[in-house]
């Protein structure tokens, strides 16, 4: 369908927009976790674990990568429930050097040398997919019940625990739910890269998917879809200016957080495109009267 | 219904509240005045839970509440809205408003997935036809697909009712109603307020629109400097000599 390279880029991108949905689900209900490349390398070294070591088909492997790292969030989320602001970017943070340290020196999947022969599972269409399923959670997951209480807990903490919304059980659950996320695509990651090591993970892979996710904003999911896009195409279409090519593309993310810190999607240009469309209007959220 | 036992709260060196006793009776409207800074709304935090008191207890409807966490209490039956208007603004006013049926529906996450803006559950449907009542029932009804910024002061704080009477509360906290509002506004939301304890509920009032709360209050608080001062009807209050001094200074 594509050229190689083109399809590359656009599993990449599919690959970022499952890490990038990661990120965006605890953001919208107020946290802010660095936690998310830990629990990338989870599902990343558990699934190609299975697939190499133990000869499991791909999507069980997959499957069971996802829930461990769903497992192990929920674990985590425990400590970060009490905590807010920068000081759970730090602590999701030490969780993220945990767990990379963790598969440094973990000699059955490789310690520092890596796993590899990985086979290739990962294509267009399993990764599409996957994505299409979280859309499809997150697009119904907005007008019901939760959805109000994540939104709530998201802007007003305080006022929502006095609505009534159980904060211990809500979080946990983004908590988890996103660490599952993560965990799915660290078993696309690995089977796509065919060889991975723990530095492919952690704090540093942790930055490289928050990027996309604030550049395309966190109030919807839509946010990260187009910032995930942003963030893998437009490094690569600048590549005729090769050695300038991140400079300026860092440029362009200073400029916009400049000019639109809530990020390129908001929720109330979600809602001023689903008047316009009025034959599918109400696939969209509810939106404000002219 | 509701019962404060000498309750105490201190901030650091500062005594926000001091051995105070309060008690409400079902069905009244119990006002809570004095001045700025009296302890007026820690009072209220300390009955939604969201500080933990330094002694004493509260009791509401027979059940010791003291140590259990704001969203239990919420489920028992205490509703509240906030001075300083907290409407979630992401949300739409409707959706502020069924935001409130949180605390009586179950639909956990999973269930999203057999729930959609054009075939809601069951239970989705029925939140939003309690939340478009009361969004009618507070005369909101024509606001309720706007953002709450889009909508006047005085809409946001009926708004903020809408949302507390939406948690089906026995007794709603509301925290100065009338404060930025017009005499009209004010005498719209007098009417308001006797047809939400006309449906059963009790009320206890911070407010400081003495004519609104002499008018409106069976039964009258007085705190300054965190210690009751008096209670009792407004007519008793009114000619009560340590309200006076409070209020106006000692006289020679």
């Amino acid at each position: 369908m594509f050229s190689e390279y083109t399809e590359s880029l656009f599993i990449m991108a599919g690959i970022n927009i499952i890490l990038g949905f990661s990120f965006y689900f605890p953001r919208s209900a107020g946290m802010f976790s660095m936690a998310q490349g830990g629990f990338m390398a989870i599902g990343a070294f558990i699934s190609a674990a299975l697939t190499v070591k133990l000869g499991m088909p791909f999507y069980p492997a997959l499957l069971i990568g996802g829930i461990v790292a769903g497992i192990v969030g929920v674990i985590a989320g425990f400590p970060a429930l009490r905590i807010k602001g920068v000081y759970l970017l730090l602590l999701t943070l030490g969780i993220s050097e945990v767990i990379r340290i963790f598969f440094l020196n973990f000699s059955y999947t490789g310690g520092v040398a890596g796993l590899g022969g990985i086979q290739l599972h990962t294509n267009l269409w399993n990764v599409y997919f996957t994505v299409a399923i979280l859309v499809y959670f997150f697009h119904r997951l907005a007008p019901t019940r939760m959805g109000r209480a994540i939104a709530a807990i998201g802007e007003d903490e305080e006022a929502a625990e006095m609505m009534g919304i159980d904060l211990t059980v809500t979080k946990l659950q983004v908590f988890g739910i996103s660490a599952a996320m993560s965990g799915l695509a660290g078993g696309f990651y690995a089977h796509y890269s065919l060889y991975i090591t723990s530095d492919n993970f952690g704090v540093a892979k942790s930055l490289e998917i928050l990027l996309p996710v604030l550049m395309g904003g966190t109030e919807v999911f839509w946010g990260a879809i187009l910032g995930s896009f942003v963030t893998t195409f437009v490094p690569e279409w600048l590549r005729f200016i090769q050695p300038y090519r991140m400079m300026i593309f860092g440029f362009i993310i200073v400029v916009m957080m400049i000019l639109r810190p809530q990020g390129l999607v908001d929720r109330s240009l979600v809602s001023s495109i689903g008047l316009r469309l009025r034959s599918i209007r109400l696939l969209w959220f509810p939106r404000p009267a002219p | 219904m509701l019962e404060v036992r000498s309750m105490s709260k201190n901030f650091g060196g500062f005594t926000a509240l001091n051995d105070l006793n309060l008690r409400i009776e079902k069905g009244q409207i119990h006002a809570l005045i004095g001045p700025n800074g009296a302890g007026k709304t820690t009072l209220f935090n300390l009955i939604s839970g969201s500080v933990p008191p330094s002694s004493g207890e509260i009791v509401f409807l027979g059940k010791k509440i003291t140590g259990s966490r704001p969203h239990k209490r919420a489920r028992l039956g205490i509703g509240r809205t906030f001075q300083n208007i907290r409407l979630i603004r992401t949300l739409t006013a409707r959706e502020n408003v069924m935001l409130g049926c949180h605390c009586w529906t179950k639909a956990g996450m999973w269930s999203s997935f057999f729930s959609s803006p054009i075939r809601p559950s069951a239970e989705e449907s029925e939140i939003r036809r309690c939340a478009d009542g009361y969004l009618e029932f507070v005369g909101l009804g024509h606001r309720a697909d706007m953002w709450p910024h889009a909508l006047a002061y005085g809409e946001q704080r009926r708004l903020e009712i809408a949302r507390a009477l939406s948690m089906e509360p026995k007794l709603v906290l509301l925290d100065e109603p009338a404060a930025g509002m017009n005499p009209q506004e004010t005498q719209e939301l007098n009417t308001l307020i006797r047809r939400i304890v006309d449906f059963g509920k009790t009320i206890l009032l911070i407010e400081h629109d003495m004519k609104m709360v002499m008018d409106i209050a069976d039964r009258i608080t007085v705190i300054n400097y965190g210690q009751k001062i008096a209670e009792g009807t407004p007519l008793e209050v009114r000619t009560n000599r340590a309200v006076i001094e409070a209020y106006l200074g000692e006289g020679e």
